[in-house]
């Protein structure tokens, strides 16, 4: 597995940019979150970001569907540019996927009706479709038998499971992963990743902020490190972690390392 | 061998029997300390005066069809000012020979109300049989059509006035009280202050000041000739009075609801409304059932102030039935029997209210 999916990070044929960021800048108030960044994302590739908290890499994946607003430069995705134009927005959420370190499952909604409410309302896909394409995406992350229950029955990696499966159901061309694993309990961690592993073999857009250094190592093509607010490396994973150039680089991995 | 015995004593042990029996209840329940065993020797003290005289009068020594001078004769309580008004208490001043008309309207609110309480059938069916109902309603109130004499409006009383001003104002008031909480959060600094000024308003004033406002200073504003019915006037009063209180509650609600289900919602593409509809705004009003119904259930009650702008509701025609000489002094039956019937709403809303909290719980 490791090297099938490696051999994908190391030939790197880049599809079409899928994603554009340059010169962009944020701010929260007067503190300047987001310094100069640019990022080009292709079509099939799989980017983790990491770095310090606080380094403004959940900022940055969030600015990409406008759960925050950059101030300067530009952010295209899927040759649409994120402007104030609501509906720009609404279409590009509809092409971006978004799993959230807290779930963020619809705790009045059973587990098929999370499923199946972005493709009704907003795809309007029709309701017996969506539910069998919910079913597809459930025994997929081996969890259907759970179809019927409420998110508040199940454990924390079930529904972030779950939550994966319900971005899927989108059908979107990227999926955002904001720290998915940090908030389970450690024997739950496995199961999201093999989840997301599996999404990675399927060939899927993905640009998850993570610790997880295996998964970055067995699925990643590039890692991204940032520090407040820049990009301050970037490189393929065997590089990035046997071979690290920036001080604050070494540092952080040999913190997390050990 | 000795781990299985072990395993299956750590398995079957059951928790320490405390009480046994009814001694053992009552020493726990009733004489667990001094302070408590004293308690319930005044308790018990005060219930073997008080039961035994109330069941004599309400029961024993009442009269229950006869004249006011028979009741006076008798000493008990008189229930027969309640038999002997009851079609005058519940329908006041609607024509005598058409008080079926009312009383088929109230049977077809009841049945609505009641298949509406069952989540099963909120289904399209039962918004057409809402549309025919209060059309039959209607014409059953007002007549005027297929042979039912007319009725003014300024006849309608009792129970029914009681009902439609509650009914509806509580239906209306709900939706706008939503529209409200939305409103205060709005981005849009216009409708935000806006609400703002009106919930603080409405919720500064009295109830009775706006009955007043609408039944004496708004006819003032309007041009020559143009009257607004009375009944309409307190019932808009109602509606925006309770709607200010219920807007309060359902944005307490709202805030309770975290920036991840925004944030869920947002992310998968669906619009404002569509947000606010299927995930935030279903979230938000369970949360806040048991104070919504606790202003539902005050406003219920609170319907009975339209006696100060001349409105004859439940608790008017009741007081208007005691002051007639022949039943002077019996006010304490006919209130008890009011009571009966605004503890009957009351207690039917606090029970449904807990049953839709059952309904909709979903293990979090």
């Amino acid at each position: 597995m490791d090297n099938e999916l490696q051999k994908n990070g190391d030939d790197r044929s880049p599809g079409e940019p899928i994603i554009e960021i340059t010169e962009m800048h944020k701010w929260f108030g007067d503190f300047h979150v987001l310094k100069n960044i640019n990022l080009t994302v292709h079509k099939g590739e799989r980017i983790i970001i990491c770095g310090p908290s606080g380094s403004g890499k959940s900022t940055l994946i969030r600015c990409i569907n406008r759960l925050e607003e950059h101030q300067k430069g530009r952010i295209i995705v899927d040759g649409i540019e994120l402007t104030n134009d609501l509906k720009n927005i609404e279409k590009i959420r509809e092409e971006v996927g978004m799993v959230f370190q807290h779930f963020n499952l619809f705790p009045h909604l059973s587990i098929l009706e999370n499923l199946t409410l972005g493709p009704v309302w907003v795809r309007k896909v029709p309701k017996a479709e969506a539910e069998e394409t919910a079913m597809y995406y459930l025994e997929k992350v081996h969890i259907a038998e759970q179809a019927l229950k409420y998110p508040g029955q199940l454990s924390g990696g079930q529904q972030q499971r779950v939550a994966i499966a319900r971005s899927l159901c989108m059908r979107p061309k990227v999926m955002l992963f904001d720290e998915p694993t940090s908030a389970l309990d450690p024997e739950m961690i496995k199961e999201v990743l093999d989840v997301m592993i599996d999404l990675a073999r399927e060939g899927m857009t993905m640009i998850v902020v993570s610790h997880e250094m295996g998964f970055a190592k067995s699925a990643a093509h590039r890692v991204l490190f940032m520090d407040e607010g820049e990009i301050l490396e970037e490189n393929i994973p065997v590089e990035f972690f046997e071979n690290p150039q920036h001080e604050r680089t070494k540092l952080f991995l040999s913190q997390i390392l050990h | 061998m000795v781990d299985s015995s072990q395993s299956m004593q750590a398995e079957q042990l059951k928790p320490p029997i405390t009480r046994i029996g009814v001694i053992g209840w009552l020493r726990a329940n009733l004489f667990s300390s001094v302070f408590n065993s004293v308690l319930t020797i005044v308790t018990l003290y005060f219930l073997w005066k008080i039961v035994p005289a109330f069941v004599r009068w309400a029961f024993i020594d009442s009269s229950w069809d006869t004249t006011g001078a028979a009741c006076r004769a008798a000493g008990g309580a008189c229930w027969s000012i309640v038999t002997k008004n009851l079609r005058f208490i519940i329908f006041g001043f609607f024509p005598y020979e058409s008080q079926w008309r009312p009383l088929v309207a109230m049977i077809i609110l009841f049945i609505l109300l009641l298949l509406s309480s069952n989540r099963r059938f909120w289904k399209k069916s039962l918004g057409y049989a809402w549309l025919l109902g209060l059309f039959g309603m209607g014409l059953l109130l007002k007549g005027g059509l297929f042979g039912l004499s007319s009725v003014e409006s300024t006849k309608w009383s009792g129970l029914p006035l009681t009902l439609l001003l509650s009914v509806f104002g509580l239906t209306a008031a709900y939706p706008l009280g939503i529209a409200l909480a939305l409103g205060r959060q709005s981005r849009m600094p216009a409708i935000k202050s806006l609400c703002i000024v009106y919930i603080e308003t409405i919720r500064g004033v009295p109830l009775i000041s706006l009955l007043f406002m609408s039944s004496v200073m708004f006819p003032l504003f309007l041009p020559e000739g143009i009257t607004i019915n009375n009944i309409l006037r307190a019932q808009v009063a109602i509606i925006l009075f309770t709607a200010a209180y219920i807007a309060e509650v359902v944005r307490g609600g709202l805030q309770a609801i975290g920036r991840g289900q925004y944030e869920a919602a947002e992310s998968m593409g669906l619009n404002y409304y569509q947000k606010m509809r299927l995930i935030i705004l279903p979230q938000a009003l369970k949360i806040v059932i048991p104070p919504t119904v606790g202003i539902l259930i005050s406003a219920f009650k609170d319907t009975s102030l339209v006696v100060i702008i001349g409105l004859y509701d439940l608790l008017k025609t009741t007081q208007s039935t005691l002051s007639d000489p022949r039943w002077m002094g019996f006010s304490i039956e006919a209130y008890i029997f009011i009571a009966l019937i605004y503890f009957a709403g009351c207690f039917s809303m606090s029970s449904y209210s807990r049953r839709l909290e059952r309904e909709l719980y979903r293990g979090n």
